[in-house]
């Protein structure tokens, strides 16, 4: 089965890390990934909040692609992204009145047929069925897993069993060899989109899910979004401010945590482009380099 | 009801939501869960479950209040209160209309200009490229909201790291990247 790939912008740029272990762990177990071409931005907030239309014409000319390039499956790992090409996919697929009216806009036709795949369904469909053969280390160490909102909600979308309390990375972590924690704060926002615009709000909320996180002795978060990634790591000076005690906890992407434990190695990883190191992290592995 | 039009003839802001939407306002029967469980009901004039309160009633001078409000502009689309909701009222899709609304009518708050202008700065990046570039993104931001100095201390190290790219991701052809927003934005 092939397997399409829509990268989006923050996976190009901020969150360059996210991409380069996917594809690290997705080369490990022999799955190709085939990028759509010519792909554009999905729109994001900025889309939904200033232009209906446009938040759906966006996402949908990336899937008009896809379907050119006969993609039935598209995995898309940003959150965001994830919810703008679903949510758009759902808007094509309940009213023939909205399909006429987006092609006409792209003057190219778009059904919004293909299979949109979350990271967690790439992952439990094409990497757990091989992965047992790559593990080769355990990463010993207590992980929250964090989802924050869109990988969580809206549940017609993300298909998740337990919307208010998903497993789903979890069951990731726990066949990495880490002992992934309870929690309370797994799907609250981290402030998303106001990381520029309303700084303070959004060290605010991260500092509550870095509080709660450290307070119940997780020693890395685990993400599988790139502004969850990007508020959790880069704002951590302005989080610390926020917090009685600062901490140093690292937050990693859900695959560098699956390709360390696949002993690939820590640079291929990226996982030198954090802001807080995750040495800790990297150094509690028996590390095997490939 | 007369005093729910603003006009005669033109609908009222309840009736706008409700058709551009496709929610039923009163349907909400006030349990508050949306208010109970936004992240942002702190820095919130006014409560998600007041909003729709305030669409159900349509008191005199309802609109306005809500649409110069700064709550549609925090919201975060986290889509807490849509997934708790028991009469699945669509809130943050609700929040869209009125923030495009309140734009509309040149009702923002003027607390709110900060967000406009980086959603405004956000859009018009992929308008030039079609697809968003961090650096241009932050640079026509900061132009435009005059916050030239914020981060920048930031920037040194997000290109050491390989995190800001210099040269600019863009489709191939931008042409009909402009073109359809052309179409959309008329």
């Amino acid at each position: 089965m092939r397997v399409g790939y829509y990268p989006g912008c923050s996976l190009q740029g901020s969150g360059r890390e996210y991409s380069e272990s996917l594809f690290a762990v997705a080369e490990k177990c022999g799955i190709v990934l085939e990028e759509i071409n010519d792909w554009n931005c999905c729109g994001a907030s900025a889309a939904h909040t200033l232009n209906h239309d446009l938040s759906v014409a966006l996402p949908a000319r990336t899937l008009a692609l896809a379907e050119k390039q006969g993609l039935e499956q598209i995995l898309v790992p940003c959150a965001a992204c994830f919810s703008r090409l679903a949510t758009a996919q759902q808007e094509l697929v309940s009213s023939e009145a909205m399909k006429t009216k987006i092609s006409d806009y792209l003057e190219m036709p778009v059904q919004g047929s293909a299979r949109i795949l979350t990271v967690f369904e790439f992952l439990q469909e094409h990497i757990f069925p091989v992965a047992d053969q790559y593990i080769v280390n355990k990463l010993n160490h207590k992980t929250a897993c964090y989802y924050g909102c869109l990988l969580s909600r809206p549940k017609d979308l993300t298909r998740l069993e337990r919307p208010e309390d998903p497993m789903e990375m979890e069951a990731v972590m726990e066949k990495a060899g880490a002992e992934p924690i309870d929690w309370a704060f797994k799907t609250e926002c981290c402030g998303a989109g106001l990381s520029v615009s309303r700084t303070d709000i959004v060290a605010k909320l991260s500092a509550k899910i870095v509080e709660d996180a450290v307070s119940r002795g997780a020693e890395s978060i685990v993400v599988a979004c790139p502004m969850c990634q990007m508020n959790l790591d880069l704002r951590r000076k302005e989080i610390n401010k926020q917090m009685d005690q600062g901490s140093d906890i690292p937050v990693m992407f859900v695959t560098q945590a699956l390709g360390l434990s696949m002993g690939i190695s820590a640079d291929k990883l990226g996982l030198n482009r954090h802001f807080v190191s995750t040495g800790k992290v990297v150094s509690c592995v028996g590390r095997k380099e490939v | 009801m007369d005093n729910t039009t603003t006009h005669s003839g033109a609908l009222s802001l309840k009736q706008e939501v409700e058709q551009a939407v496709g929610v039923e306002v009163q349907t909400c029967y006030q349990c508050g869960k949306c208010t109970a469980g936004c992240p942002l009901n702190e820095e919130m004039d006014l409560m998600p479950n007041q909003i729709l309160r305030m669409l159900q009633s349509e008191y005199p001078g309802y609109e306005n209040e809500i649409l110069s409000s700064t709550s549609i502009w925090l919201c975060l689309a986290c889509d807490t209160c849509y997934s708790r909701c028991p009469q699945e009222v669509k809130l943050p899709q609700v929040m869209d209309f009125l923030r495009q609304e309140s734009i509309r009518r040149k009702l923002v708050n003027p607390k709110a200009k900060n967000i406009l202008q980086f959603h405004k700065a956000f859009l018009a990046e992929v308008e030039r490229n079609g697809k968003l570039n961090e650096l241009g993104l932050t640079i026509d931001y900061k132009l435009h909201s005059l916050n030239l100095f914020q981060d920048l201390q930031k920037a040194p190290s997000m290109l050491f790291k390989g995190k800001l790219g210099l040269i600019p991701h863009k489709v191939q052809n931008t042409a009909e990247i402009k073109k359809l927003f052309k179409k959309i934005k008329g």
